[in-house]
C-alpha cells in the first residue's frame, strides 16, 4: 500500500529561499577569509606530511600475516579468509608442518599466502573471520608497485608487515 | 510375518505408517524428523554406544481386563509418555507406538550429549580435514550449549598417528562411535581396529603388527563423523567448502562403483563413493578412489601433434583432424583397422563404429584387460565398459581379432590403424610390427611409446573430462559426468570422433553428445529406447547378465538376518 508522506509545510523566508542562500554564502566567506588570514590549513603536504598520527585505532589499511611472542607463525591455512574474501583477493596454499619442527603440534600452515592488492577493497573481513588472530588490518596505506606482480603481497612480505602480536591465542600452547 | 506388514507410529504428533521391524530412527527420517546420530550408519550393526539419537518414546498402556483402551480424537489409542528416553538407533517400532524427537526431554538429552563429547575434544576445527562436513560441528551448533564450563585440563591422546599407509589416526578427535572398527569387521572382515584403555582415556587404536591397509580402508574416513581418521592423500590439499562435486563412476574396473569428484578450479582432490545400493552400496576400493592421479600428471597431451621427420610437432585441430582422415581415407576397403579401448564410453564406442563403417574397415576390437577380482567390489575385469564394448561394437570375444591384426599389419594387408586411447607395446604389439604400418592415427592421455610412433596424435580426456555413459559388469548403464576441463587444447574424445567421421563421411552437422546418444539408441539394440538424460544418477539396468555383486550379495543377507537396516 501507498504511503503517503506529509511535505513540510514552509515559512514563507524558506520558501523564498534567498536567507538560505545568504547563509551558505556567509560560511563559505567565512571560511575564506580565514584561509586568507592563515589562521586556517586545508591542505596537507603529502608525502612529506603524512596523516599518519591520526590515524583511528580502527583504521583499515593493509591485511598483514602476524606471528606470536614465541615466533610461531600464527596462521594455520584453515583458508576460512580466502573463502570470504568478497574479491577474492587471498590465494592459500596449505602444507603440513615437518615432524622436526619445533611447532610439529599445530600440524599444519601456509606454504604459499598471497595477498592480491590490486584486488583488496580493504574490508577487513579476513580479520574478522580469522580464528587463530593470524590476519591483521595494519595502517599501511600507500601500497603501490611498478607491476601487478609487485602489488600480490606474497607470505614473506606479509609477514614482514604485520609483525608480532601477543597473547591471544594459547590453544597449541602445552597445556592446551 | 509377510513383508507388507505395516504398523502406525506417531513421530511428533503426526501419525504415519511404516513396515513392521523399521527402526525408530529411519522412521522418524521418514516423518521428516532428522534425529542427530554418531554411531549408527545402515549398512553396519546399531551397537547404540554414542547416545545421540536419544528421543523420548511412548506406548498405548495395556488395558485392564475388561477395559476398553483409550482414544483419542483420530482414533489411536492414547499413548501413555515413558519418564526415561530411549536410543533410536537399535529399537524398532511398534503398532501404536509415540516419538518425540523435539521434547523438552529429548532437547536436553541432546545437549548433554553434546556437552560430554566437546569436554575433551581439541580445537582443532581450523586445522582439521573434516571442518565443514563434521557432524561434530553440525550437532554443536544444533544441539549444542554453545559454551564450556570445563574448568579442568584436557585429556591427552595420542595425535596423527599413521595406523596405516593411506590412513592418519587422531584420537582427541575421535568421539568412540565405533563406526570404523565396525566397517573393517562386518565389511571387509579385516578386524585390525578396536578401543583400548578405560574411561577418558578410551582410545582408538590399530593392531600392533597389522596396519590398516586393507583396499578399503579409506571407508572409514568416509563414515568417520569427526576427524579422527583423514585419508593421507586428501590430508591438507583442500577445505571441503571449496569443492564442487560431481556425481559420476569410477573407470578402474567393471564394477562403475558410484563416485562423487570433488574439484576447485579445474583441479581434482578426491573421490568418494555415492550410496548405490545395486552396484557398490556406500563403498568403493581404495585403488579406485585414488585412480585420479594421473588426470593431474604432467605427461598429460595437451595438443594435437603431428610426425614431421624425426619429432612430433604440434597442429591446430582441424589441420590434426583433416591429416588424421585425409591419412586414414587412403586405405578405405580393407586396408585399415580400429583398435578401440573398453575404457571409451559408449558414445565414443558408437562413434569409432560408424568411422569404421564408413572406412570400410578390416577389423575393429578392444584391448583386454584382465586382473583380479577380490570378493567385494573389485572386478577381474579393468575395463570399465566392455560390456558397453560388446553390444556397440558387436563383439563376442572382446580382444580376439587383436592377433588378426597384428598378422594384418605384419604381412601388409592392413597399412593403416587407428588406435584409441591404448598403448599397443602394452598389448602384445612390438614395435617393429607398428614401424610396419604407413599410417598410425593416436588418440591418448598421456605421452607413451605408442603415441610417440604415431604419425598424428589427438589428445583425449579422462573419465572426470568428459560426458558420457558405461555398461558395468552386472550390465547397468551409468553417466559419467564432467567435473574439470580436460588441459590445454585436449578435447573430449567423442568430439574428435564426430569430427573425424564428418571428415570421412563428407556430411554436415555436428550434434551433442545427447544427439549421438540418441543416435546410438536408434541403431543399437541393447539401447533401444534410452537417453542420455534417462540413465539418472543411480544408472538403470540395461543387460541382463548372471553377474552378482559379492559384497551386495553379503550385505543382503546381513539384511535378511536384522543385523543392519542396509
Amino acid at each position: 500500500m501507498a504511503i503517503v508522506v506529509q511535505r513540510p509545510k514552509l515559512t514563507l523566508a524558506e520558501r523564498c529561499y534567498l536567507p538560505a542562500l545568504a547563509k551558505g554564502l556567509r560560511i563559505t566567506l567565512a571560511h575564506a577569509v580565514r584561509i586568507l588570514r592563515r589562521k586556517k590549513k586545508v591542505t596537507m603536504q603529502y608525502p612529506e606530511e603524512r596523516w599518519d598520527s591520526e590515524m583511528p585505532e580502527h583504521y583499515r589499511g593493509a591485511p598483514a600475516l602476524v606471528t606470536d611472542e614465541h615466533g610461531r607463525e600464527r596462521c594455520v591455512s584453515c583458508q576460512l579468509c580466502e573463502f570470504i574474501c568478497p574479491p577474492r583477493a587471498i590465494t592459500i596454499v596449505p602444507e603440513e608442518i615437518p615432524a622436526e619442527d619445533r611447532w610439529a603440534k599445530v600440524e599444519k600452515r601456509p606454504k604459499e599466502f598471497e595477498i592480491d592488492m590490486i584486488r583488496c577493497i580493504y574490508c577487513g573481513m579476513c580479520e574478522e573471520v580469522c580464528p587463530e588472530q593470524a590476519i591483521f588490518l595494519r595502517k599501511d596505506y600507500a601500497i603501490t608497485g611498478t607491476s601487478r606482480e609487485e602489488m600480490v603481497h606474497d607470505k614473506e612480505k606479509l609477514y614482514e608487515i604485520g609483525g608480532v602480536r601477543e597473547g591471544l591465542v594459547n590453544k597449541w600452547n602445552e597445556l592446551k | 510375518m509377510s513383508e507388507e506388514a505395516t504398523v502406525n507410529v506417531q513421530v511428533d504428533g503426526t501419525w504415519i505408517q511404516v513396515p513392521k521391524g523399521t527402526r525408530m530412527i529411519e522412521a522418524c527420517k521418514q516423518a521428516a524428523a532428522e534425529v542427530p546420530h554418531y554411531c549408527y550408519h545402515p549398512k553396519l550393526t546399531s551397537p547404540g554406544n554414542c547416545r545421540m539419537c536419544l528421543v523420548e518414546m511412548g506406548m498405548p498402556p495395556r488395558p485392564a481386563p475388561g477395559e476398553e483402551p483409550e482414544l483419542d480424537k483420530d482414533g489411536h489409542a492414547k499413548i501413555g509418555w515413558m519418564p526415561r528416553p530411549v536410543i533410536a538407533c537399535a529399537n524398532t517400532v511398534a503398532e501404536g507406538m509415540g516419538i518425540r524427537t523435539d521434547s523438552p526431554l529429548t532437547r536436553e538429552c541432546r545437549e548433554g550429549v553434546m556437552e560430554f563429547l566437546l569436554i575433551n575434544h581439541p580445537l582443532d576445527c581450523p586445522i582439521c580435514d573434516q571442518a565443514g562436513e563434521c557432524t561434530l560441528q553440525e550437532y554443536s551448533v544444533e544441539h549444542g550449549k554453545g559454551e564450556s564450563r570445563f574448568l579442568e585440563n584436557k585429556v591427552k591422546k595420542p595425535k596423527s598417528v599413521e595406523i596405516g599407509p593411506r590412513i592418519r589416526l587422531d584420537d582427541e578427535r575421535c568421539v568412540l562411535c565405533s563406526r570404523c572398527v565396525r566397517f573393517t569387521r562386518e565389511v571387509v572382515d579385516d578386524d585390525v581396529l578396536g578401543f583400548v584403555d578405560r574411561g577418558s582415556h578410551n582410545v582408538l587404536t590399530v593392531h600392533p603388527d597389522r596396519p590398516l591397509a586393507n583396499n578399503y580402508s579409506l571407508n572409514t574416513v568416509d563414515i568417520c563423523p569427526v576427524g579422527a581418521l583423514t585419508s593421507e592423500d586428501f590430508r591438507f590439499q583442500m577445505r571441503v567448502w571449496f569443492m564442487r562435486e560431481t556425481e559420476s563412476i569410477c573407470t578402474g574396473c567393471a564394477r562403475g562403483c558410484n563416485t562423487l569428484i570433488g574439484s576447485r578450479e579445474g583441479k581434482i582432490y578426491r573421490q568418494t563413493p555415492r550410496e548405490n545400493n545395486d552396484v557398490n552400496s556406500a563403498w568403493m576400493c581404495d585403488e579406485g578412489r585414488l585412480g585420479f592421479h594421473y588426470l593431474n600428471s604432467d605427461a598429460r597431451l595437451t595438443e594435437p601433434l603431428v610426425k614431421d621427420g624425426a619429432g612430433h610437432r604440434p597442429i591446430d585441430w582441424p589441420e590434426a583432424i583433416r591429416r588424421a582422415a585425409e591419412g586414414l581415407a587412403k586405405y578405405r576397403g580393407g586396408g585399415l583397422a580400429v583398435v578401440a579401448s573398453g575404457r571409451m564410453t559408449n558414445e565414443e564406442l558408437y562413434l569409432a563404429r560408424t568411422l569404421a563403417e564408413t572406412l570400410g574397415a578390416a577389423a575393429v576390437d578392444i584391448v583386454k584387460r584382465e586382473g583380479e577380482g577380490d570378493g567385494y567390489l573389485v572386478h577381474a575385469d579393468k575395463n570399465p565398459n566392455t560390456a558397453g564394448a560388446r553390444a556397440v561394437l558387436k563383439l563376442r570375444s572382446p580382444g580376439s581379432k587383436l592377433k588378426a591384426i597384428k598378422k594384418g599389419i605384419e604381412d601388409g594387408s592392413i597399412k593403416a590403424l587407428l588406435v584409441l586411447g591404448e598403448n599397443l607395446l602394452k598389448a602384445g604389439f612390438e614395435e617393429g610390427t607398428l614401424k610396419n604400418l604407413k599410417f598410425l592415427v593416436s588418440s591418448h592421455l598421456l605421452a607413451n611409446p605408442t603415441a610417440k610412433l604415431s604419425h598424428v596424435v589427438l589428445p583425449g580426456a579422462g573419465f572426470a573430462e568428459k560426458r558420457g555413459s558405461m555398461v558395468n559388469a552386472t550390465g547397468r548403464l551409468q553417466r559419467l559426468n564432467k567435473a574439470v576441463e580436460p588441459p590445454g587444447d585436449a578435447r573430449e574424445d567423442w568430439e574428435t570422433l564426430q569430427d573425424l567421421n564428418r571428415a570421412v563421411d563428407g556430411l554436415d552437422g555436428v550434434g551433442e553428445i545427447a544427439d549421438v546418444f540418441a543416435e546410438m539408441a536408434e541403431r543399437v539394440s541393447a539401447f533401444k529406447g534410452m537417453s542420455l538424460s534417462k540413465i539418472g544418477g543411480g544408472g538403470v539396468h540395461l543387460i541382463d547378465t548372471d553377474e552378482r555383486v559379492p559384497l551386495l550379495e553379503r550385505e543382503a543377507e546381513r539384511v535378511r538376518e536384522g543385523l543392519i537396516v542396509g
